[in-house]
């Protein structure tokens, strides 16, 4: 996994709360046997028509609106876990994504592939719809070491929440398998009281 | 203080609490699929590993599956090359296999049950989020992403925070013509598909205790369409009688120990939930969606809500457009041209007994489509068996073979654009059955009635008609 340290970028803005992972990426994409490639049908029947032809107001298709942050209204990643949801997102060039509510197994399938989901509160959220629509060009910073999401240019940032384990894999790129296998004889000691019925 | 049921449960599989809130969870089964599996073996062929635990891992292919000639080689190159993708993965690593063909084939939540794999007090997995079916019988089940399906291939545990508890009791008696559908339809109605993130939920209350565990089964399957991680019930005497004798179960001593233990797993009095609810049966009328969420749901008879009763009038406006809908409409009268009775939520053998009931003697709509694809390869045997096939025939039905289906269209069955489906599925996201495909989720009895009649009625017409004779 990448690591994630700092991150300085222009937002692009869904304006849609409830954005569930079918969505995001529909079942019918979902048959590929690797991780890579999804990001060209991230959100697929919101992007394209039936053709293939792009649909001019949707926000990807808006090139006044780029960078490494989506920001979305709340309950972002509800519905079906599929982690080609966080793969398609990351692959198209995601780094973090940014909502006043996310859904929990979308929240942790993002964090295993190094894409960082910051939680601010529905002012702050507004706050960046506003300053973004009015400014494409307006950058976002997130800082994981300090936790913290600013509007740049404005005296404006909030604290984020992040669990201090899930962080440090961030920081330094591991991954939780590295750390579970490094647990292995513990495991195998419970395995051993453990009594299934 | 005492303990809830998941926190017994779950504390009975912690390894070991790591800094930062994590726990490190042991898992007792660990279900895959063709879908959200390939990734993970390539992961752990990468690393050079093995599987930890192999006994411990049950595969089936469902999600990409034809429901008609499935002796044949499937058609679609894609869903073929993943299929035999998920048989070669477990021939090389040397997993249990019921892939298509086998007798023991079928939606992964359906078959875990029906054969006895899933038992009260353990810990289940499913790279699925409908995972939490396997809760029905007082298991902490859950849906996973395909990184932790290789943590769970890796070390049968999962590196998790332990989720907030919430307990959703229903009381009072259930009306006629009101099934677990509708209970967990009204439940999401009211709590909003976030209402439950962060939550673990036991379901409780007499209405609860009443049900049969197949209906037990639909309500803990969509306790993720309110966002919870999973619910549970706590195992009685219909949980111990639905699981003895089953393939998988423990038999004769083994079992009688078994019951012995599961019988300790219930909320003690004085232990306390961070959320609590509380719903009155009688308040539940058969249940139907109008919108693009599972949330969106009224009773049969009533109408779509109008802009200013909901919290959202930008989502709502969107999702009556996606329909075409428009506030205030009446859903009764409504066209219909497909019904799916299918899906890990309804697709069980009590389900098709249902809709057999009402449809017997009848004939469907001459312009609805009918799909009825059973949860497994049981399911439809027993449907055989039962001659539940031909009473389906008659009526111009068509039972099809066990797959998911038209719940999320990775097959051929998919809906056409801009068609309306009343579907026994989970799920009325904009395109899950198809692109553009309008979705309205009901009970089988709903949809049986919806099928006769050819527009959306109130199932419990049907019911008078049958005192009437
Ligand atoms: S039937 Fe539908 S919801 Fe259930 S496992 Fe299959 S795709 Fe998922």
């Amino acid at each position: 996994m990448e690591k994630f340290e700092v991150l300085q970028s222009r937002a692009v803005l869904l304006d849609a709360e409830d954005v569930d992972t079918d969505q995001i990426i529909p079942a019918r994409f979902l048959k590929s046997t690797s991780r890579e490639g999804f990001g060209d049908n991230l959100f697929r029947d919101w992007r394209y028509d039936e053709e293939g032809n792009e649909k001019p107001d949707f926000v990807l298709n808006n090139n006044q609106y780029s960078g490494k942050i989506l920001v979305a209204g709340r309950n972002f990643g509800c519905g079906s876990s599929r982690e080609h949801a966080a793969w398609a997102l990351y692959d198209y060039g995601f780094r973090a994504v940014v909502s006043s509510y996310f859904a929990d197994i979308f929240k942790g399938n993002a964090l295993n592939n190094g894409l960082l989901p910051v939680q601010v509160s529905e002012d702050f959220l507004q706050e960046i719809f506003k300053k973004v629509e009015n400014n494409p060009d307006q950058l976002i910073g997130i800082d994981l070491e300090q936790q913290f999401i600013s509007i740049k240019g404005m005296n404006h940032h909030e604290h984020f929440d992040i669990n201090s384990f899930k962080k440090a894999c961030l920081l330094k790129g591991y991954d939780d398998i590295d750390f579970l296998l490094s647990k292995k004889e513990s495991i195998k000691k419970f395995e051993q009281q453990y009594e299934e019925f | 203080m005492g303990k809830t049921l998941f926190e017994k449960v779950w504390d009975q599989h912690i390894v070991e609490k790591v800094e930062g809130g994590q726990e490190i969870l042991y898992i007792d089964r660990h279900f895959i699929h063709e879908v959200t599996s390939p990734q993970a073996f390539s992961g752990i062929r990468n690393r050079g590993i093995d599987i930890f635990r192999k006994d411990k891992i049950v595969a089936t292919a469902d999600h990409n599956v034809p429901t008609q000639n499935q002796h044949l080689p499937i058609k679609e190159a894609l869903s073929r090359i993943q299929v035999d993708a998920l048989k070669q993965n477990c021939e090389e690593f040397g997993i249990e296999l019921y892939g298509l063909g086998h007798p023991y084939q079928g939606i992964v939540h359906v078959i875990g049950p029906e054969l006895g794999i899933t038992k009260p007090g353990m810990t289940i997995v499913c790279g699925d989020s409908h995972t939490s079916t396997h809760g029905a019988f007082g298991t902490i089940a859950f849906g996973i992403g395909t990184s932790q399906v290789e943590q769970v291939m890796a070390t049968q545990c999962v590196l998790m925070e332990r989720p907030k508890t919430m307990r959703i009791t229903i009381d009072g008696e259930i009306g006629k013509g009101v099934y677990a559908k509708d209970i967990i339809l009204y439940i999401i109605s009211k709590l909003g598909t976030a209402g439950g993130t962060g939550h673990f939920v036991e379901y409780a209350g007499s209405a609860v205790c009443s049900l049969s565990m197949e209906a037990r089964m639909t309500i803990c399957n969509m306790s993720i369409e309110m966002g919870a991680r999973g619910g549970m019930i706590a195992p009685d005497e219909t949980t111990f009688n639905y699981v003895k004798d089953r393939e998988f179960a423990p038999k004769g001593e083994a079992f009688e120990q078994a019951v012995a233990h599961w019988s300790e797993l219930y909320t003690d009095e004085d232990a306390v939930f961070d959320t609590e609810y509380n719903f009155d049966a009688s308040d539940i009328e058969p249940m139907i969606t109008y919108g693009t969420n599972p949330g969106m749901g009224v009773g049969i008879s009533q109408q779509i809500p109008v802009m200013d009763e909901v919290d959202n009038p930008g989502g709502l406006s969107k999702s009556l457009e996606y329909m075409d809908f428009n506030p205030g409409d009446d859903m009764i009268g409504k066209k219909v041209d497909h019904v799916f009775i299918g899906s890990c939520t309804n697709s069980r053998i009590e389900d098709l007994r249902l809709v057999a009931s009402l449809v017997k003697g009848k004939k469907k709509a001459n312009h609805v489509d009918v799909m009825i694809v059973p949860g497994s390869y049981q399911v439809q045997q027993q449907a055989k068996k039962e001659g539940i096939d031909k009473i389906l025939e008659e009526a111009g039905f068509e039972l099809r073979q066990s797959g998911c289906s038209a719940c999320l269209g990775m097959n051929e069955d998919k809906i056409p654009k801009g068609e309306y489906c009343v579907s026994t599925s989970n799920r009325n996201f904009e395109g899950r059955q198809g692109p553009g495909a309008r979705t309205m989720l009901v009970s089988p009895f709903t949809a049986a009635a919806i099928a006769i009649k050819g527009s959306i009625v109130d199932p419990r017409e049907f019911l008078m008609q049958e005192t009437a004779v």
